[in-house]
């Protein structure tokens, strides 16, 4: 369990992480989601002891993480920036990393083979893709077989079957029991790894909820239709006992909107009455727009074209 | 905190399997004794060209040492690339991620580059002295006169003592650039031209590496205002100082 409680860190005027406050639990993947520079990384550091938060405390099993006694076999932590010398050998970049912490040499091949760098242990990661990179970070994560992992953006840089086998592992090190942490500036990716999200902002915390929860409340589900008989059509929508609203969407001018998926309904009463429609189907809002909706007031970097669209 | 041997045993790994930071060891070690050698042998055959006064004072031992003046410049790099590595690098937050102690890691990777430094620069010290007295012919002076060996040791322990203070000053400076920026000319030319010039003379020879070659000499040439001893020690004071602000700055500064 990693526990944050008003969790500040302020760098000279600007302040990239306020008040965070969230508890990330055991048998989870818990999503830790927002633009880039909403300052993810950096609450990551600090629960990592590497940053000092200005103000709050970041616990990890109820302990500030300096204070663990061989910490890599609670903790693991993939971090976003690069951590390895690019002239040490993976496997003794892998091996260091154990003697400090007590943990058995054998566990250095068996990490490596785990993330398939098992034939170029014996490499200096100089010359390692940013894949391989990637794997890498993860075999150190995993080094101490910890009950905390943290990874930061960890399919950044990976091919398509990297990706697959990320998402797989942090699913299953997550079914153990462990608590995964894990971040990303995609919902498209936490929607199919997450089981709880963290929203942040600018610093700020903006969502701490279920993944299902989060669905439900943003990505509505609704019935558009479309019709050069408008006035005849809201009649018979209204007779029925259906309620209707204008669509806002772009793209979407004249058209109204009804919750849920009433499809089958409203044609049936178009048919009945002999009302033209132009258009008729369901909708989900995509959890992409609903994510987007919930930090565009925070997005330190926007395009401009874009904010004059939205 | 994680018992201290491990620790140890993790930093003698990092040092070991990293070529470049020993490739500054070795470079240490043959610039020194090579150097030396050449300046002995230069020495022996112009001796009779020296003025008597010079030929008074003349310090077969510290003439073998000549070579340091560069050498230990490969020595404050290997004390450079030790810790400035891990910032250039990224390795220092896997390293503080597994040893989040600072002052435990800090003091890990010091005492094994240090140990390094020192067994080197034993070795470094009593190679260039016995090949320097080859060179030197009849004017050799051997392990068994007066205050030899106390210089072969001093020699020693100042190639691991510069290496030591680089380390310091380097946890405070962190990149490589600017570390050897600031260190390499300062040793290289600062401190001998205030060493020398005789308006900043007195100040000059209380500068750690003016002081701790005090420590080479056996002959007193009345240019030094203390003794050998004291000349280590006030290097050591510098060496301590640069330990401290490097541990100060790690402990308060994100990594």
């Amino acid at each position: 369990m990693i526990e944050l409680s008003g969790v500040t860190k302020r760098y000279g005027l600007k302040t990239a992480v306020r008040e965070l406050t969230c508890v990330i639990r055991p048998g989870l993947v818990t999503g830790f989601l927002g633009p880039n520079g909403a300052g993810k990384s950096t609450t990551m550091r600090m629960i990592l002891g590497l940053d000092r938060p200005t103000a709050g405390r970041a616990l990890v099993e109820g302990r500030p993480y300096a204070l663990l006694r061989d910490p890599l076999t609670v903790v693991g932590a993939l971090l976003e920036a690069r951590s390895v010398h690019p002239g040490r050998t993976a496997y003794h970049h892998l091996l260091c990393l154990a003697q400090s912490n007590g943990i058995p040499r054998r566990r250095v091949g068996e990490v490596l083979d785990l993330v398939g760098l098992g034939a170029v242990g014996a490499r200096r990661p100089k010359g390692f893709s940013l894949g391989m990179g990637q794997r890498l970070g993860i075999a150190s994560a995993l080094l101490g077989d910890p009950r905390i992992l943290i990874f930061d953006e960890p399919v950044n840089g990976l091919d398509p079957e990297g990706i697959h086998w990320v998402r797989n592992l942090i699913r299953r090190l997550a079914s153990e029991g462990r608590t995964v942490f894990v971040s990303s500036h995609l919902m498209s990716e936490m929607a199919l790894t997450a089981d709880h999200l963290i929203v942040i902002g600018q610093g700020q915390l903006l969502a701490d909820t279920s993944m299902a929860g989060f669905i439900e409340e943003n990505a509505r589900s609704y019935t558009r239709v479309r019709s050069p008989d408008r006035e005849k059509l809201l009649d018979a929508l209204s007779h029925a006992g259906l309620d209707a609203a204008p669509s806002g969407a772009p793209g979407a001018e004249g058209a109204w909107e009804l919750e849920g998926d009433r499809t089958a309904v409203v044609g049936e009463l178009a048919a009945e009455r002999r009302l033209v429609l132009h258009e008729l189907g369901h909708h989900r809002a995509s959890l992409e727009e609903a994510f987007m909706r919930l930090t565009s007031q925070s997005v330190e970097y926007q395009a401009h074209v874009g904010a004059e669209e939205g | 905190m994680s018992p201290m041997p491990r620790v140890l045993l993790s930093e003698w790994t990092k040092i070991r399997t990293v070529r470049a930071t020993l490739w500054t060891l070795v470079s240490a070690l043959l610039v020194t004794v090579v150097l030396g050698v050449l300046i002995s042998v230069l020495l022996n055959n112009t001796f009779d060209d020296l003025s008597r006064e010079d030929r008074a004072t003349f310090d077969p031992t510290f003439i073998s040492f000549s070579g340091t003046q560069l050498g230990q410049l490969a020595m404050i790099a290997f004390g450079i690339l030790v810790v400035a590595n891990e910032y250039s690098t990224g390795m220092i937050r896997s390293s503080l991620s597994a040893v989040p102690v600072r002052g435990q890691l800090l003091a890990a990777k010091l005492a094994v580059a240090t140990a390094l430094a020192l067994a080197v620069g034993m070795v470094t010290s009593f190679a260039s002295f016995l090949l320097g007295q080859l060179a030197l012919g009849d004017h050799r002076t051997d392990l068994s006169e007066p205050g030899v060996l106390r210089a072969v040791f001093g020699t020693g322990l100042y190639m691991g003592l510069i290496a030591l203070f680089a380390m310091g000053l380097t946890w405070v400076l962190r990149s490589p650039l600017l570390s050897f920026g600031v260190q390499i000319p300062f040793f290289f030319m600062i401190s001998n031209i205030l060493a020398n010039v005789p308006a900043t003379e007195k100040i000059g020879q209380y500068l750690p590496d003016q002081a701790g070659s005090r420590a080479m000499a056996v002959v007193d040439t009345g240019d030094w205002p203390y003794g050998p001893w004291t000349g280590l020690l006030i290097m050591l004071a510098w060496v301590a100082a640069a330990v401290l602000a490097g541990w100060l700055v790690l402990r308060h500064r994100d990594a």
